[in-house]
């Protein structure tokens, strides 16, 4: 087995699994908004408020958030350990990975902080 | 009379500072679709520092896998006609993997990830007097993955393996693997599943099918890598 300490789940089921259980969150939230969207053509600030504030979706955005933060990683993780490697970077790949890594890790805590801190105060 | 340029990679590691592309231009007689092996065979009569491996012609060693214009696949059993595009065949060695001389490779890494499945039954009961009985249907189980000859033509045509090939284990490796899973003789489902739960060995394919649009024998090595899937799936949940 090949060990890695720094993919999502440790495991590669684990990370299939959250990988795909997370798009069909993200694609089923995405078809709520634009439904709503769709069906509210005249779209006030107030509506929109309305529609974001209940307990229910403020629960449901959490959700989408946090699918999306981990969506994100275990992708921007395959695609760090596909490309930043020796042969391109030399022997210095694994340092520039840990920076790719700790940059993603970073702007993705940044996002998810602050959706969370949008989403809980409406 | 029908000419045809071929260029070859070359490179001698002893000569060569880079690899560069060799032109030749041969006559094809009128009327005659020579499989590429025989164009190999004819420029290595003039040329004897062509090197290139080969064994069968006839598509069962695997020995003379190659890349013929873009597309991996074996130069004994593919006709000139079925890759030359426009008058030009462009040879070169199998893509991802060191190269020895000309169209030679170092199969090393391949090799290791073959290794890494196992490729023999495991069994650990007493065996019976004569031979572990198999039932027709679960004998069929392995067709489909039993023919494969280890040319490496799917694994080298393979994005993942060429990242990865010494964490990934390839289709060539995949489907020998599920060879073993699916063998009702085979006692070491679990320990076989365990060595290949992680992030690299099976789910770094991403379902792209080039083992399936180049293997030689027409296996498919993708749903071999699917039931891995499912079967850890199962394991696992």
């Amino acid at each position: 087995m090949v060990t890695n300490i720094t993919s999502f789940g440790r495991s590669g089921l684990s990370d299939f699994i959250v990988q795909r259980v997370s798009a069909i969150v993200i694609a089923v939230y995405t078809l709520c908004v634009a439904g709503f969207f769709l069906v509210n053509p005249g779209m006030t600030h107030e509506a929109l408020l309305g529609y974001f504030s209940s307990l229910p979706m403020k629960m449901f955005s959490t959700l989408a958030l946090l699918s999306t933060a981990a969506h994100a990683w275990i992708g921007m993780w395959t695609v760090g350990t596909d490309y930043i490697r020796g042969h391109y970077f030399g022997a210095h790949a694994t340092v520039y990975r840990m920076f790719y890594q700790f940059g993603c890790m970073f702007v993705l805590f940044v996002y998810v902080l602050w959706g969370l801190l949008i989403f809980w105060g409406i | 009379m029908a000419s045809l340029i071929v260029s070859i990679y070359r490179y001698d590691p002893d000569q060569d500072e880079a690899p560069y592309m060799q032109d030749t231009t041969i006559e094809l007689p009128e009327g005659r679709d020579p499989m590429v092996l025989q164009v190999l065979e004819d420029l290595k009569a003039a040329d004897p520092s062509l090197t290139f491996r080969r064994s069968c012609r006839e598509g069962v060693c695997g020995s003379d896998g190659i890349n013929m214009n873009g597309r991996n696949g074996l130069a004994c059993i593919t006709p000139v006609s079925e890759v030359a595009k426009r008058g030009k065949l462009a040879l070169r060695p199998l893509p991802g993997l060191p190269v020895i001389r000309d169209l030679v490779i170092d199969m090393s890494q391949f090799y290791k990830q073959y290794e890494k499945v196992q490729p023999y039954l495991i069994n650990d009961t007493p065996p019976p007097a004569q031979e572990r009985l198999q039932s027709p249907e679960d004998r069929a189980k392995l067709d489909g993955l039993y023919e494969c000859i280890l040319c490496a033509c799917c694994s080298t045509a393979c994005p993942s393996f060429w990242w990865n090939p010494d964490k990934f284990i390839g289709p060539a490796g995949l489907l020998q693997a599920y060879r073993f899973l699916v063998d009702s003789r085979d006692t070491a489902t679990d320990e076989r599943l365990a060595v290949l739960d992680d992030p690299f060995s099976v789910f770094r394919c991403r379902g792209i099918m080039n083992c399936v649009s180049v293997c030689p024998k027409g296996l498919n090595p993708t749903r071999a890598i699917g039931k891995i899937r499912t079967m850890l799936l199962q394991q696992g949940t």
